[in-house]
């Protein structure tokens, strides 16, 4: 994994605060985990079924009917509780998910987020993305500021199928911090190294600029 | 109406049942139910008996369609599946392949409103209005209403003909509990199908689950099949 896309996670860790019930999205989502503290007080919740999430196991301890929703195969600690798939979403759409952290494939000024669909290409199904999505009551993202063609991800509207409508509040980039507020996409911080320009060159809407010192993370 | 004081105290019927005969029941054209979420809660041998047997035309909800090779995979690749009722098929090529050629009929819904579709039919409700989803192609040709000045979707309740389920343990009677992630959508399904078949890693007699522990309750239950061996298929996966 590239510096900048390391950084990034790691500066998308300290979105999490003490208290929260948080759901990690497959992908580089789950990576965000490696960055909290031991003895950190978060409740991580998978929605296959399971409140309170250990460390990921190796194949050679890992218990065969303990998996997370990406598959990997994960514990219990001390406080875990298990569940079935209505009660999993019930605590999704019911709004004690405090936090999802979410890959993307395209975000609109205005927070709709595209991240399961390219028509005629990719259509796997949504799993449970719509329902984070649309009811977690803070909703981040983790993308590449770009695409693999270099194409902005942030936009002014989505071209590809919707997710959920204006349901993203925080974009974390390898090149910056991004909130998307009542008037647009907004500049927060600067990846180490990014320049402005080049930020403003990656995305494909209006981005308002702070005044001042901009934080590097 | 309850046994007075002095009555004959009942037992409860048993219903366990040899797993070809379990099976037989299922006939072709049906729409099954299938725990699981991944591998774990996957009742990977009734899946197997069911591609022996080899009934068609089937109409399969089921969380995932598995990976190549497991599960639900079989039915795909002999060819019985007709139809799926899905939330995310992506660890599967062949499902995706079949789906692009136009050979088996896909629905997606949001992986909570499977289960909660699910719930309703297993609760004897005929659905229930949601905002999930309203803007999205899933969205699509769902009756839509407004309530209380908001916007919400009809999501209908499904129920089946046959549920097949995988159960960490099973009395007799068909009292259940699952284990770990391996629950998942089988208790749900367990509740929604007019013939429930379910598969257990240990078999007991009656009162070998204290009625505390039970996640399903028996009368959902109607044949009880014990694993004689857990095969491969159960195994943790290696990637």
């Amino acid at each position: 994994m590239s510096n900048a896309k390391a950084r990034m996670i790691a500066r998308a860790a300290r979105e999490i605060t003490p208290g929260m019930v948080v759901n990690l999205g497959i992908g580089l989502p789950t990576r965000v985990v490696d960055h909290l503290p031991a003895g950190y007080p978060v409740c991580l919740h998978t929605e296959n079924g399971l409140s309170g999430i250990g460390p990921t196991l190796p194949p050679e301890s890992a218990d065969r009917n303990l998996i997370d929703a990406g598959g990997a195969y994960v514990s219990t600690i001390p406080g875990s509780a298990f569940f079935d798939s209505a009660v999993s979403f019930a605590l999704v759409r019911s709004g004690r998910l405090d936090l999802t952290m979410l890959g993307a494939f395209e975000v609109s000024a205005a927070g709709d987020l595209a991240n399961w669909k390219i028509p005629g290409r990719f259509s796997p199904g949504a799993g449970g993305g719509i329902e984070l999505a649309q009811k977690a009551r803070r909703v981040v993202v983790l993308t590449t500021h770009t695409d693999r063609d270099g194409k902005p991800k942030l936009l002014c509207e989505c071209t590809l199928p919707l997710t959920a409508r204006h349901c993203v509040d925080r974009i974390f980039t390898d090149l910056a911090v991004i909130d998307v507020t009542p008037e647009g996409f907004a500049l927060r911080e600067l990846a180490d190294g990014a320049s402005i320009d080049s930020v403003l060159d990656a995305t494909g809407a209006p981005l308002a600029l702070p005044e001042g010192r901009i934080p590097v993370f | 109406m309850q046994p007075g004081y002095g009555a004959p105290r009942m037992i409860l019927p048993d219903k366990t049942m040899a797993i070809e005969e379990a099976v037989a029941r299922i006939g072709n054209g049906a729409t099954v139910m299938v725990g699981g979420f991944g591998v774990p809660g996957t009742p990977f041998t009734l899946i197997r008996e069911l591609v022996r047997q080899g009934q068609k035309d089937l109409t399969v909800i089921k969380n995932d369609a598995n990976e190549k090779h497991l599960g639900i995979d079989h039915l795909l690749a002999n060819g019985q599946v007709t139809r799926l009722i899905t939330t995310h098929i992506g660890l599967n090529p062949r499902a995706i392949e079949l789906m692009n050629a136009g050979r088996i009929e896909v629905e997606f819904c949001a992986q909570g409103i499977l289960a909660e579709r699910v719930r309703a039919g297993g609760a004897g409700l005929k659905g229930f209005l949601t905002d999930i989803g309203m803007d999205t192609d899933l969205a699509r040709n769902k009756p839509a209403f407004e309530l209380n000045g908001e916007q919400a979707l009809l999501e209908t309740a499904l129920r089946a003909d046959v549920a097949l389920i995988h159960a960490n343990r099973a009395d007799v009677f068909g009292n259940l509990d699952f284990t770990a992630t391996a629950r998942n959508f089988n208790p749900l399904m367990a509740m929604a199908a007019d013939l429930v078949i379910v598969e257990a890693e240990t078999l007991l007699p009656l009162g070998g689950l204290r009625p505390d522990e039970v996640h399903t309750p028996g009368p959902f239950v109607d044949c009880v099949v014990q694993l004689q061996e857990l095969t491969a298929e159960y195994d943790v996966v290696q990637r």
